[in-house]
């Protein structure tokens, strides 16, 4: 009986996964203790409470409303939300220039396929810390001192100490003509399903581009041309050392947005070559013997099968570019490694708690970016019958 | 068998009463001992404090209590392995047991003391935080830089004093954090900041590193206290006292006016008994800690007495040309003090 169930196969594995589980625990079990039993005989301090107590940093760029009078958690918050908000600019950004890059690099033109090919090269055997630091003294040393600032309209300011704008004082109109814009864009997007099924039952196409001019384009600048006169602003003025009142744009976040994106367009333009060349010839020859367009074809049957071999690898460069976000840290950009690891772990001393934080926040936000990819991934993988 | 017994314990008792003593174990010391120098985190380079010239020789007051320290408990000054760490790595190197001692301009605060499981051993500098500024701007006081963007190391005890002060009096000022001091500096070199703060020991010797030493000012208003000294783990007490004291003998040395020069004719011929139990001629004081008696005498004639050491990294006899301000001997005027060697 016994020897059955050791013979069974899926019992055997039951068993050995089952091992496998044990042994972690009991490992994580006996690294925590001995952590906490080592830190107590050392005499440092252990536990969570640090969180709450004031932390009297200031964050000289946060989206979170943080103030130095508030707790190290509200600080801990204000570095992910930076850390958020800068990867994900930089995802979209490197996307679209990677797949110029990427187009580029395929192109029958000569001196553009080269400039690409070169470009790639050179980012690819470049280290990102680099680029990080070549950024930001670039854009630092290029822009004017405070009292030369460049300024237009004498509402928005361009000088070292970032870009400064005028800042609503009353964010509700805002508001509003966000939910507008998004509305108009579910609205495009029926109108674009609606058009595509038309076409696929009748043959005759619909002039969806032509309406995305207007639910893409003219809706939200109207929307957010009404919203700024609506609600009033808080302009910036010249004072001693730099403008006062307004909202600053770093240049830290500049330099590394910047360099994130430069740098990992390097990389995701070879996966969308790869991905272009991995759809076999036969494919855009076909499409071009059926009087398709060049463009048509490279929109239509070209990248729709290219992404299927596309997505997997450029999941990990998000990935990437998320942990990258942590060279923030090398040039002042107040991202959670800078303002949690750097500020606030030697303030408190409490090294194990904030690593760990720190890596739980990676882990989560990078798993939430790999199961989003893997959704789509799913939906744009051919459906072989 | 009971007499047996007795007889061997008495037998114990007489021979560790005939050794010349007991001492309470420092596995640090004897640590040091074996491997034969003595392993100490500095500043990852700060002139005057530490910092590494152009052969690789690292000087500084900082440096100096470090080759005090190894020449007290190993007889020579150079047997000393330097750890140049930022603000942020100097906890965790001298808690994991990496270095043996912690010499890097620190501030002493209360809420490292009771948390980080580190012990001061006395102040060796007692530095107090201002700003240097571009002399253009025409700044006067800390008070004048309302608005300004100020440059600071990420986890220094600066970042958190000056914001604390700012928002005290209500003043609104940007703190820009760099991880290390260097970045801060560079920073505020390429105008990326108004002014840049750190205690103004540090910034003595950091303006030196500026493009232009002469365009710049240090503000004389200091907005806090932050006395500093060398750091050791918790729980190594005798370790703890040889830091300790061979800092207070240093400063000692000096108030007695034994130098680096007369350290040896005055252990020979002085007549003041603490001068004589200081250089090891009577009282036996290094054996007392575990070293040799000549322990002070070592430390004096290879670096000095504080005040040959600050002249030497700070002083006049240095690039920085700091005077010595609170850092002088209590009895001519400064806050230098050592209790007695008795």
């Amino acid at each position: 009986m016994m020897t059955r169930w050791l013979n069974d196969k899926t019992i055997r594995g039951y068993i050995w996964q089952a091992a496998v589980l044990i042994g972690l625990v009991v490992m994580l079990v006996f690294f925590v203790r001995n952590a906490s039993e080592n830190m107590v005989k050392a005499g440092i301090a252990s536990g969570f409470n640090f969180l709450w107590r004031s932390s009297g940093i200031d964050v000289p760029f946060d989206l979170t409303g943080y103030s130095p009078s508030d707790t190290i958690f509200a600080l801990f918050w204000a570095g992910v939300v930076n850390t958020l908000f800068v990867s994900a600019l930089a995802i979209v950004l490197a996307t679209a220039l990677g797949f110029l890059i990427g187009l580029a690099r395929l192109s029958s033109h000569w001196l553009l396929s080269s400039i690409a090919g070169a470009y790639v090269e050179f980012v690819r055997n470049i280290p990102l810390l680099f680029f990080v630091i070549f950024w930001y003294f670039g854009v630092i040393a290029s822009l004017p001192q405070p009292k030369d600032s460049v300024s237009l309209l004498n509402l928005f300011f361009l000088n070292n100490r970032g870009l400064t704008v005028p800042r609503p004082i009353d964010g509700a109109p805002f508001l509003w003509a966000w939910l507008a814009i998004i509305a108009f864009a579910f609205l495009q997007w029926g109108v674009s399903r609606f058009a595509a099924a038309r076409r696929a039952r009748t043959g005759t196409s619909f002039p969806s581009g032509l309406l995305a001019l207007v639910t893409l384009g003219l809706a939200p600048v109207f929307a957010l041309i009404a919203a700024s006169f609506w609600t009033g602003w808080d302009v910036p003025v010249a004072g001693k050392f730099n403008l006062r009142g307004g909202t600053v744009l770093i240049p830290e976040f500049v330099a590394l947005l910047a360099a994130l994106v430069t740098y990992s367009a390097g990389f995701i333009a070879e996966i969308v070559r790869g991905g272009l060349l991995a759809v076999s010839r036969g494919q855009r020859e076909a499409a071009l013997a059926l009087g398709l367009t060049q463009g048509q074809t490279l929109w239509l049957v070209v990248i729709p099968q290219a992404m299927r071999v596309i997505i997997p690898p450029m999941t990990s460069q998000y990935l990437n570019i998320l942990k990258n976000s942590s060279f923030g840290a090398a040039i002042a950009y107040p991202e959670l490694v800078s303002v949690f690891m750097g500020s606030a772990l030697n303030n408190t001393g409490q090294a194990i708690e904030i690593i760990a934080m720190v890596l739980a926040v990676y882990l989560f936000f990078g798993l939430i970016v790999s199961f989003a990819m893997n959704v789509f991934n799913s939906r744009m993988a051919l459906v072989t019958r | 068998m009971k007499l047996q017994l007795l007889l061997g314990s008495a037998a114990l008792l007489l021979a560790s009463a005939a050794s010349a003593q007991t001492l309470v174990p420092s596995p640090t010391l004897d640590a040091i001992k074996a491997r034969g120098h003595l392993e100490c985190g500095v500043h990852l380079g700060l002139p005057g404090f530490s910092f590494a010239n152009d052969k690789g020789e690292w000087t500084g007051l900082d440096v100096d209590l470090c080759k005090a320290v190894a020449a007290a408990v190993l007889g020579d000054a150079n047997k000393v392995k330097y750890t140049p760490t930022s603000v942020q790595q100097r906890w965790p190197i001298l808690q994991s047991g990496q270095v043996d001692l912690l010499s890097r301009n620190t501030t002493i605060t209360f809420s490292r003391n009771a948390s980080l499981g580190v012990d001061f051993q006395g102040i060796n500098f007692f530095e107090g935080q201002t700003f240097v500024v571009r002399k253009s701007v025409n700044a006067k006081a800390p008070k004048d830089l309302d608005g300004a963007s100020i440059c600071v190391a990420a986890g220094s005890t600066e970042e958190k004093t000056a914001a604390d002060w700012y928002r005290e009096r209500n003043l609104k000022v940007t703190i820009t954090t760099f991880q290390k001091n260097d970045d801060a500096i560079t920073a505020y070199d390429s105008g990326r900041c108004d002014a840049y703060t750190a205690g103004f020991g540090a910034l003595a010797g950091q303006r030196i590193k500026l493009k232009n030493p002469d365009d710049h000012v240090i503000l004389n208003e200091l907005i806090s206290n932050d006395p500093q000294g060398p750091v050791t783990r918790y729980g190594d007490d005798r370790w703890q006292a040889v830091v300790r004291w061979t800092l207070n003998g240093m400063i000692a040395a000096e108030a007695l006016g034994v130098t680096s020069k007369n350290a040896d004719d005055m252990k020979a011929n002085s007549k003041n008994a603490e001068i004589r139990r200081l250089l090891g001629a009577e009282g036996g004081f290094g054996a007392m800690l575990g070293l040799s008696n000549d322990w002070m005498l070592n430390a004096i004639k290879q670096v000095g007495n504080y005040g040959e050491s600050y002249e030497r990294t700070l002083g006049m006899g240095s690039p920085l040309k700091l005077p010595r301000g609170p850092n002088q001997l209590w009895t001519k005027g400064g806050l230098l003090f050592t209790p007695p060697f008795q």
